[in-house]
């Protein structure tokens, strides 16, 4: 109890910040957009290849921007030795990692909010009610993501060229979630229905659970270190 | 101290002589006495080197795994220098395999590469291990270094499983093992002199592999040494 008390009061502190600069989100959701504008530019996508392309690029923006988020996440704890203050507090450090996880889920999901209706519209894709199925999936990815992402950020918070390693350490990393995602998004558009895509489902689940509980574990030791 | 180096060094010169002697012969089985496949001719005899030098880097990256669990948990440098060379030494032998593959593949399958899972998995692996010796050259505090590489070994090797699972439902070109099979002992699968010829390179692979571990590992014990008479003023 007290760790998601914790958790809470760390996850409203990065919320406070990021609602006053809005640095994060702003860059996180033009990048974005325009990520979907240069996929059109790259491959003139017709309308009739749109829905097949779209699993793909959509998740290749995600994970784009992912990674732009996750390399400012610890960005405010680096200036002025804030990190060093906070972890002065007598705080339980998975706390620390809940707060930064669930606070980098929130800006993704956000800009997924907003990515996913306008992808539907600049490429005049007809299936408006698969939405809600599609993100469903694309949220299981995207808590993935993040788990993972949030513990090596954390790594590479004091590395040389932290920005440059991150996604090169992470992406390797992050296969299973990709096809995992992608597949799975592919087969609700075809068939329209989860059944299935239920095995790339539970990978994802599968995959969730073990790495948020290792970097649970982990990450004392990483922030600490 | 002096004492125990030199005895390790004598060991490791054993090692080393008798790595040698088994690619020696090793190649001599390999390529003169095992007789060539039935349907793929001479480019088999790839699979006297392909075997060994994947399942040796499969060892080696289980060894980074069991060497960055024992240094979060004792935080010994010993066990952060075994697991650092192990991972470089494993992306070399991971790289020999996908180069072999790839010269075998081309007049057997008709192309270099093919997006087949265990092709895939390989390679991801081989990516996992250089992000890792990055991560490694560009942490400067040591400790910090060692701590976040460690990490890295573990979630890697976790991530194992999963990346094999997605990748083998995601498609499946490669032979099944086509030696340790379930339904057959592996003496009915194979010609013997061609089972001799593995067995040997495998043997002379993992002998190979450990004198290059151990010379790998000196060379950090000795870094080490260096950075101690350093900070002492010269004095060791």
């Amino acid at each position: 109890m007290e760790l998601l008390r914790q958790t809470f009061w760390l996850l409203w502190k990065d919320l406070l910040l990021e609602l006053r600069r809005r640095e994060s989100i702003l860059a996180m959701f033009f990048f974005g957009t325009l990520l979907l504008f240069v996929f059109h530019f790259a491959f003139e996508i017709p309308a009739e290849r749109a829905a097949e392309m779209a699993p793909g690029l959509l998740w290749l923006a995600f994970i784009f921007t992912g990674t732009l988020g996750l390399t400012q996440l610890f960005q405010a704890e680096r200036e002025n030795h804030c990190l060093e203050a906070l972890l002065l507090g007598p705080m339980d450090r998975a706390g620390l990692y809940l707060a930064k996880v669930s606070f980098n889920l929130f800006l993704m999901l956000l800009v997924e909010l907003t990515v996913f209706p306008l992808f539907w519209v600049l490429f005049n894709l007809a299936f408006w009610e698969l939405l809600p199925s599609l993100f469903l999936v694309a949220l299981l990815g995207t808590i993935g993501f993040c788990v993972l992402g949030t513990l090596f950020s954390a790594v590479t918070l004091k590395a040389r060229a932290r920005e440059l390693l991150l996604p090169l350490i992470l992406f390797p990393l992050m296969i299973p979630v990709i096809l995992a995602t992608v597949r799975g998004m592919e087969i609700v558009f075809r068939t329209g229905q989860f059944e299935e895509a239920l095995p790339w489902l539970r990978l994802l689940l599968g995959f969730d659970v073990i790495f948020l509980t290792a970097g649970f574990l982990v990450f004392e030791w990483v922030i600490e270190a | 101290m002096a004492q125990v180096t030199q005895k390790k060094g004598r060991g490791r010169k054993i090692v080393g002589i008798l790595a040698l002697l088994f690619v020696l012969l090793g190649l001599y089985f390999g390529l003169i006495k095992a007789p060539p496949d039935a349907y793929q001719g001479e480019v088999q005899r790839i699979m006297y080197l392909h075997i060994p030098s994947i399942l040796t880097a499969y060892l080696s990256f289980f060894i980074v795994f069991v060497g960055s669990c024992l240094f979060l948990w004792k935080r010994e440098k010993r066990d952060d220098i075994l697991a650092s060379s192990a991972a470089e030494i494993g992306v070399l032998f991971t790289g020999l395999t996908i180069i072999e593959g790839s010269i075998w593949g081309k007049p057997t399958w008709g192309v270099w590469w093919t997006w087949d899972a265990r092709l895939t998995l390989t390679a991801i692996l081989c990516l996992i291990f250089v992000g890792y010796l990055m991560l490694r050259s560009l942490i400067e505090d040591e400790t910090r270094g060692a701590v976040c590489s460690a990490v890295l070994g573990i979630i890697g090797f976790l991530d194992i499983p999963l990346i094999h699972m997605s990748v083998y439902w995601w498609r499946t070109l490669h032979q099944p093992p086509s030696i340790l099979r379930p339904d057959k002992t592996p003496w009915e699968n194979i010609h013997p002199s061609m089972l001799i010829a593995l067995a040997i390179n495998f043997v002379a692979f993992i002998l190979l592999y450990f004198y290059l571990l151990s010379l790998r590992f000196r060379l950090g014990e000795m870094k080490e040494e260096v950075k101690t008479s350093k900070l002492y003023g010269g004095a060791s």
